[in-house]
């Protein structure tokens, strides 16, 4: 698997990322531990990922 | 090779969890094509011809925007798992108590009350102490373990200043002096695939609050109990969670429409591939169930 590196948009922090990532899958940054969401595998992008609802869940 | 008997086939999801790329990893593997729909872009018009899909799977994690899609596209024809039906009934705790009852399925004692004042008359005939439960929510969220009264009117002050007015009403659970686990049934197109206890040091056993899993024999009363329950809420996919009493018997204490599987595949792992049952199932058909999943 090869990865890319992205930076975090809210640390600026290096995230790396697989190529098995897929578009609004959540990763969470090494750095300050916010949760990234994939929001485009083509090219990657990452953006802040949306707050817990309350209405979330299983 | 795709498959030329499959139905085409989407799965609805704004976030893709550990569940929704094994479904997507074992529906390639069987050849299914799948599309992928972004929730958040979801727009349907009355006007429009029916969407190019005979089967959705739903995961979306929010429960309202999981019930609305599924009314939307059930109502052009597309078969929705889970459907809008399951949904109301197992994201909605109250309407799940009175579905478990009406099929005379053993369940802990439960009321809702439509008021403050009414939660603590509600409270003190089912006894100290009792769990507060939100009606709609998940993952242990908001659940609280309350030994009296001040702590309970303590909890609604705080529910009363919520805006939505659903959580304002109170629903309260007795609580069963349980192990210091639980146990999570997945029932698939109405038979058991398997069982798994669920170990905390809290009293609240969610694995999205750190549980740990095990594998848990699947007994007939087990397997019959969370069929039961799965099949009288309406869910094709369900996570039936249920708690051993003090007797040794065995209540059950809700259904999941949106069953996580991560901590259920890790605990079984070798075993069953929960993401396959689930394509041979309910997408391809192929695999019914014989009514007894794995034993651990």
């Amino acid at each position: 698997m090869t990865t890319a590196t992205q930076t975090c948009p809210e640390c600026d922090g290096p995230v790396n990322v697989g190529d098995t990532v897929r578009a609004s899958e959540v990763i969470e940054c090494p750095e300050c531990r916010s949760e990234l969401e994939v929001v485009a595998t083509a090219p990657l992008l990452l953006a802040l990922a949306p707050e817990v609802e309350e209405d979330w869940g299983e | 090779m795709v498959s030329s008997t499959a139905p085409r086939t989407a799965l609805l999801a704004s976030r893709m969890r550990f569940e929704e790329k094994r479904l997507l990893e074992a529906l390639d593997r069987r050849g299914v094509p799948c599309t992928t729909i972004d929730t958040r872009t979801v727009q349907h018009h009355l006007h429009d011809t029916p969407p190019p899909w005979d089967l959705v799977l739903n995961r979306e994690i929010s429960a309202t925007k999981a019930l609305y899609a599924a009314l939307t596209y059930e109502s052009a024809g597309v078969t929705v798992v889970n459907s809008a039906t399951a949904i109301e009934t197992c994201g909605d705790k109250w309407r799940t108590s009175l579905a478990l009852r009406a099929a005379g399925i053993p369940a802990p004692p439960a009321a809702l009350a439509l008021t403050a004042q009414a939660a603590e008359e509600a409270a003190e005939e089912i006894g100290y102490p009792v769990v507060l439960k939100p009606l709609v929510g998940s993952w242990g969220r908001r659940v609280a373990l309350l030994p009296d009264a001040a702590a309970l009117r303590t909890v609604l002050e705080y529910s009363e200043a919520l805006p939505s007015p659903l959580a304002q009403l109170a629903y309260l659970q007795g609580y069963v002096d349980k192990p210091d686990r639980d146990i999570r049934v997945i029932v698939v197109g109405g038979a058991p695939i398997g069982a798994m206890y669920r170990r905390s040091d809290g009293w609240r056993t969610n694995v999205a609050r750190g549980a740990t899993t095990t594998a848990c024999p699947l007994t007939d009363d087990l397997a019959k109990l969370a069929a039961t329950a799965a099949r009288e809420t309406g869910a094709d996919l369900a996570g039936v969670d249920l708690v051993e009493d003090a007797d040794g018997g065995l209540q059950v204490l809700e259904v999941n429409h949106g069953v996580e599987f991560k901590g259920f595949q890790e605990a079984h792992e070798g075993r069953v591939d929960v993401a396959e049952v689930i394509v041979e199932r309910l997408v391809l058909g192929t695999d019914r169930g014989t009514g007894r999943g794995v034993d651990a």
